[in-house]
């Protein structure tokens, strides 16, 4: 019973993963239809809503910069912690190993997010 | 008892068994018990005692409700036999096992070891803030303070949480939901000081954060108590003690 | 599972323990939505690496959305983000602190109906926005 005694690094992910899971709870549906259904098929907005220059003006923005990170990096956090708890409740061990795989994959997503986001300019 | 359980309907209790000194592993074993419409599973199992099988062993003590003794799985679900009815069961039977997530000690007998050394370390007892003495007369509260931990200090220490829970069931080291929900019960009462030390044992990797939401545990609660709640509060104080230690003197919560 | 001490404790398997209790079915099924808020993020991100590499690589990106699979897989998408989104907030009472309105405790269907109306809002607010934006 050491584990009683040493202190969790928990928070750190538990509040990505409460952060990302709000958004999705809040945001997760609209934006699926807007990105995945509205725009492809042209009902409620039009087909050309997501042209290059819109979209590119839109990334270049500070703010929906900002937005466009939270919502990809905040998603993937939100799922990769699940997923180690989902995998642990399957009888793969969450243990130091798994955690470095899981979360290592959001931080990946974080940073090539990062990446494309940096590589438009503003 | 016999005699008076001659109305002609009979159940079919099935007992998961387990004798360490002879069994390799538990076995199920039937028995067809006469029953009347006020007997609960608890009498099924006091009357196969009596007069079919004297070797079967069951913890019991109150018959009802308070004592927490009788917890088991009925049907695959934690319930305390006393408080659930034979009559419930229209197909003619019901499967007894242990308490999930536990060593099974003897047939329906569990270890709860671990859970009594781990109720120890949580001081479930009021350590006053200020210490009073008689001449100062009582420690008040108001009655909104009360309800703060009201409703958790109605655990009766049965254990069907710890059943419902399987991150407990995969993770033994946890707290679990019993555990916390008595932890909650101290650190929210307003006369008790000690809530920082207690939130050592919250906060650390045996504590809240192995908890998932899975919910089951405040459903299966005898006493209506909502474990899940004090669980997940303590998530969000652990959580704060974790990052406020970073900026204030005193470290968060310590 | 034996243990090594001598009054020999039988130790249950916990293997396929979501299976013995439709609860824990319910459990795992809306834990599994993080695989499709993954994918999303995973769709997103291209999209983004598309965006930076150029009008005809977006534009690719745009006619891939509008492909039959991608829409049948966004419609699986949408369904999996509502079950997240009912259940996120289903929980939500279990998981916050009392809260107390009016000298009473809120009741947990309450709190599950206005999280699920602040979704409803949020989607309606970022439609009339983008609406706006594009028409």
């Amino acid at each position: 019973m050491k584990s009683i005694t040493r202190r969790s690094n928990a928070p750190v992910f538990w509040g990505l993963f409460g952060a990302g899971g709000m958004l999705a709870a809040l945001f997760g549906p609209v934006l699926v239809f807007i990105t995945g259904i509205a725009v492809p098929l042209g009902i409620i907005l039009p087909a050309d809503a997501m042209s290059w220059p819109r979209m590119q003006a839109f990334a270049q923005h500070w703010a929906g910069k900002g937005l466009l990170f939270l919502v990809v990096a905040l998603f993937m956090w939100h799922a990769m912690h699940r997923i180690l708890h989902s995998l642990h409740d399957l009888g793969v061990r969450a243990g130091t190993a798994m955690q470095f795989a899981c979360y290592g994959v959001a931080l990946l997503v974080t940073i090539l997010a990062t990446w494309a986001l940096m590589a438009l300019g503003f | 008892m016999a005699e008076t359980t001659g109305n002609g309907k009979v159940v079919r209790i099935e007992v998961l068994r387990y004798r360490p000194e002879q069994d390799e592993e538990p076995f199920l074993q039937g028995y067809d018990v006469p029953f009347t419409d006020d007997m609960s599973v608890l009498q099924g199992l006091q009357y196969i005692k009596d007069w079919l099988d004297g070797t079967l062993s069951f913890r019991w003590s109150c018959r009802m409700a308070i004592c927490g003794s009788c917890g088991m799985m009925i049907d695959g679900e934690p319930r305390l036999a006393c408080k659930t009815f034979l009559r419930d069961f229209p197909a003619g039977t019901v499967r007894v096992e242990a308490l999930a997530h536990f060593p099974i000690e003897r047939d329906l007998v569990i270890r709860m070891d671990d859970f009594l050394a781990k109720l120890e370390r949580i001081k479930p007892y009021i350590i006053p803030k200020e210490a009073r003495t008689l001449a100062q007369g009582e420690y008040l509260q108001t009655p909104a303070e009360l309800d703060v931990y009201e409703q958790f200090s109605s655990c009766i220490n049965c254990l069907l949480c710890y059943a419902a829970c399987p991150q407990y069931g995969l993770n033994p080291e946890f707290v679990g939901p019993g555990i916390m929900a008595l932890l909650h019960r101290y650190n929210a009462d307003s006369r008790d000081g000690a809530a920082a030390e207690r939130m050592e044992i919250a906060g650390s990797e045996a504590g809240v954060f192995n908890c998932t939401a899975v919910g089951y545990c405040s459903e299966v609660c005898p006493k209506h108590v909502d474990p899940a709640n004090a669980v997940n509060q303590n998530k969000t104080r652990a959580a704060g003690d974790y990052f406020l230690r970073f900026i204030t003197p005193k470290g968060g919560a310590r | 599972m034996n243990t090594s001490d001598p009054r020999r404790p039988y130790v249950r398997p916990m293997a396929g323990w979501w299976r013995r209790n439709p609860f824990f079915v319910e459990y795992m099924v809306h834990e599994a939505t993080a695989l499709f808020v993954a994918a999303y993020a995973l769709v997103l991100l291209v999209g983004l690496r598309r965006l930076a590499q150029g009008e005809a690589a977006w534009n690719g990106w745009l006619e891939a959305l509008r492909s039959p699979v991608s829409l049948v897989f966004h419609g699986v998408l949408l369904a999996a983000f509502a079950y997240h989104c009912w259940t996120w907030f289903r929980i939500m009472p279990r998981t916050m602190p009392p809260l107390i309105f009016g000298g009473k405790r809120v009741a947990p269907g309450v709190i599950t109906a206005c999280g699920v109306a602040a979704t409803t809002a949020c989607s309606l607010v970022v439609l009339i926005l983008a609406w706006g934006a594009t028409r």
